[in-house]
């Protein structure tokens, strides 16, 4: 992380930079002080419901899952319904490496769910990319579909609709066990999981791939005309976020110690692209936000009113895409600048 | 059985189920053309009508043609309400906004339909006259496919004689080819979009309806089938009733075939080949190529 280098600029280009808008460009990247609150509040929450550990480590590999969605759509405007696909790759490497007792160590088996989920998300980019709009969308589907079909054939390998239960997790650095009864250590390692995942995603929107990304987004004419690799750059993009949606199917196969075909569900897409509208895409704490509040509500709502559930998702979805396209944090920006003193704006 | 007789019902099977396909995904397809609309409830829209017909059916003692045109102008009346003031909102937004906004309505219908009628499944009971088997001569098979296959036959002739011949079908094509061409000529696009709406809708509430014998009809059936109606659509091409036509017996006669031989995962060779179709054609067999 840059956080204390200097502002790189131009040594000939020295007056502008008093600029309030050119020290909000210059100093964008750096860490504010409520950045570390996320991350207070889940070490708090650690020490205070040791019982909802397993929900919590849920919630983690939720977040960094809508994180991963939130580089490809969020950043780059892919619009997807086959993140899923991903999701079960790496929930699935990581099962079948355990299951056969091929490869139990934790840290690096997520680093092989990445790689596989890379490979998928690179060689199906090379070619979606190149379509867009409900052909694109068609595609996605079509292609997690496939893997699902595909887990559920190869029987002999992957355990067909039953899928692979009780997988054996060697002890993080040889040391921490996985406990299904107390999911202290599930929890603290997805939480380290998801930080390591965050500060590479939060360093990578900044960088020129990443604005570049925002600008393929934005105008997609203007960055073909000024020269910008815009179908290599999204290629990039859609297999780093493939690589991010491995880690954490992944991350969900260890905690859970099992995969099944849910892995590679329509409806597990569907969720996780509400989770992340829900907080806010295209900004990195959407993820935080969509999945804290989905979840939670999923959680003590869903298991008693699951009619009542559905019906005010629903209608969430509906108000949310009619009035408020940015989110919970698009709605807490509204607020803010209505109430917050007016700053000078020259 | 001989081997003949035995293609000839494979392929009545399929067609039927092709027949059904289509006539809820046609409106989906000419929407689509029209507007750029990524409406995934759709398939909500057949669920109602089909829901609509089947309950007045059992309930309220109609008979099938009564219930199928009761289907038909009900959930008409309920897209265009749903049309002028909710997705009239959403024409300009971008398609992610789309997405949401449908997959929120296809939530909405389900648990209203859970609330209302209840989670079974709904039984369809056919007319006497349309039970049993039929005798074609070369083989025999069940009265209701072939009248499905007709019924689908004549349905895809008078749309598409309503798109050739008609004045409202000339702007729908004009439209379809290039929106802005057509606004500038003095169309009323918007007017023509409520119209085709409403109709799409109407035809997705009756194939609901229809298909209910075979494809069953419960709560989750919108989201149950939305990716079969997408690829009937996607691959037969925007705006095209032939195309939509052609893609959705192809699709229909494939699934029968390869549940009937290959009941685990034959499905596995539907989204491949839609893949492949789609990378080499995006626009879909019958589409018009973007510009």
């Amino acid at each position: 992380m840059s956080a204390a280098a200097p502002p790189a600029t131009p040594a000939a280009v020295t007056a502008p930079l008093d600029h309030p808008a050119a020290r909000a460009l210059t100093g964008r990247h750096r860490f504010r002080w409520w950045e570390a609150l996320p991350w207070l509040l889940a070490i708090g929450f650690y020490f205070t419901f040791p019982q909802y550990l397993g929900f919590g480590a849920e919630l983690l590999t939720t977040i960094l899952f809508a994180l991963s969605l939130d580089l490809a759509l969020g950043y780059a405007g892919i619009i997807t319904l086959g993140h899923a696909a991903f999701f079960g790759t790496g929930a699935y490497a990581v099962g079948m490496l355990a299951y056969y007792n091929l490869w139990t160590e934790p840290i690096t088996s997520v680093l092989l769910a990445a790689l596989a989920a890379a490979v998928i998300g690179f060689a199906s980019g090379l070619v979606l990319l190149r379509t867009k709009g409900l052909t694109l969308l068609m595609l996605t589907i079509c292609i997690m579909a496939l893997l699902q079909e595909g887990a559920n054939m190869a029987r002999a390998y992957t355990g067909g609709f039953d899928g692979l239960p009780g997988l054996s997790i060697a002890p993080v650095f040889g040391r921490f066990e996985f406990n299904p009864l107390y999911a202290n250590t599930q929890y603290l390692y997805a939480l380290g999981v998801l930080l390591v995942c965050f500060l590479f995603v939060r360093t990578l929107v900044y960088s020129p791939f990443g604005q570049s990304l925002t600008g393929i987004r934005e105008n997609l004419l203007r960055m073909h005309a000024v020269g910008s690799p815009v179908r290599l750059r999204l290629v990039i993009c859609y297999t780093i976020s493939a690589a991010i949606a491995g880690i954490a199917g992944g991350l969900w196969a260890q905690t859970n110690a099992y995969v099944n075909l849910s892995a590679f569900d329509l409806d597990r897409a569907a969720t996780v692209l509400i989770i992340l509208i829900l907080g806010g895409y295209g900004r990195l704490y959407g993820a935080f936000i969509g999945a804290v509040a989905y979840l939670a509500l999923e959680h003590f709502l869903a298991r008693v009113y699951p009619t009542a559930w559905q019906l005010g998702l629903g209608l969430l979805l509906v108000l949310i895409a009619l009035f408020a396209r940015n989110g919970i944090l698009g709605l807490g920006d509204t607020l803010w600048r209505r109430l917050a003193p007016r700053r000078v704006a020259s | 059985m001989d081997s003949a007789s035995n293609f000839a019902n494979i392929l009545l099977g399929g067609l039927s189920a092709g027949t059904v396909l289509f006539i809820v995904s046609v409106g989906l397809s000419v929407t689509m053309g029209l507007m750029g609309f990524v409406n995934l409830a759709h398939g909500a829209f057949a669920m109602f009508g089909g829901y609509l017909i089947v309950e007045t059916m059992n309930r309220a003692h109609f008979g099938f043609a009564s219930a199928l045109l009761f289907g038909f102008v009900g959930t008409a009346a309920l897209s265009v309400v749903l049309e002028q003031f909710l997705y009239r909102r959403l024409y300009r937004a971008g398609e992610l906004d789309q997405v949401l906004f449908t997959i929120g309505l296809i939530f909405i219908f389900i648990a209203g339909i859970t609330i209302v009628v209840g989670p079974e499944s709904q039984p369809l009971q056919l007319p006497a006259a349309l039970r049993g088997q039929l005798n074609l001569g070369f083989t025999q098979y069940r009265t209701y496919s072939i009248f499905l296959i007709v019924v689908g036959f004549l349905i895809v002739l008078g749309i598409w004689l309503a798109f050739e011949r008609t004045r409202i079908g000339a702007q729908i094509r004009a439209t379809v080819d290039n929106r802005r061409m057509a606004e500038s000529l003095g169309i009323n696009v918007d007017r023509l979009f409520t119209i085709t709406f409403a109709f799409g809708s109407g035809m997705a509430g009756i194939g609901g309806g229809l298909g209910a014998e075979f494809l069953g009809l419960d709560p989750q059936y919108a989201l149950k089938y939305l990716v079969y109606f997408l690829i009937a659509v996607s691959v037969g091409g925007l705006g095209s009733v032939v195309g939509v036509y052609c893609a959705s017996l192809l699709l229909g006669v494939l699934d029968f075939v390869l549940k009937l031989y290959l009941p685990k995962g034959g499905t596995i060779f539907i989204y491949a080949l839609t893949i492949l179709l789609l990378l080499w054609r995006p626009q879909g067999l019958f589409g018009k190529k973007e510009t």
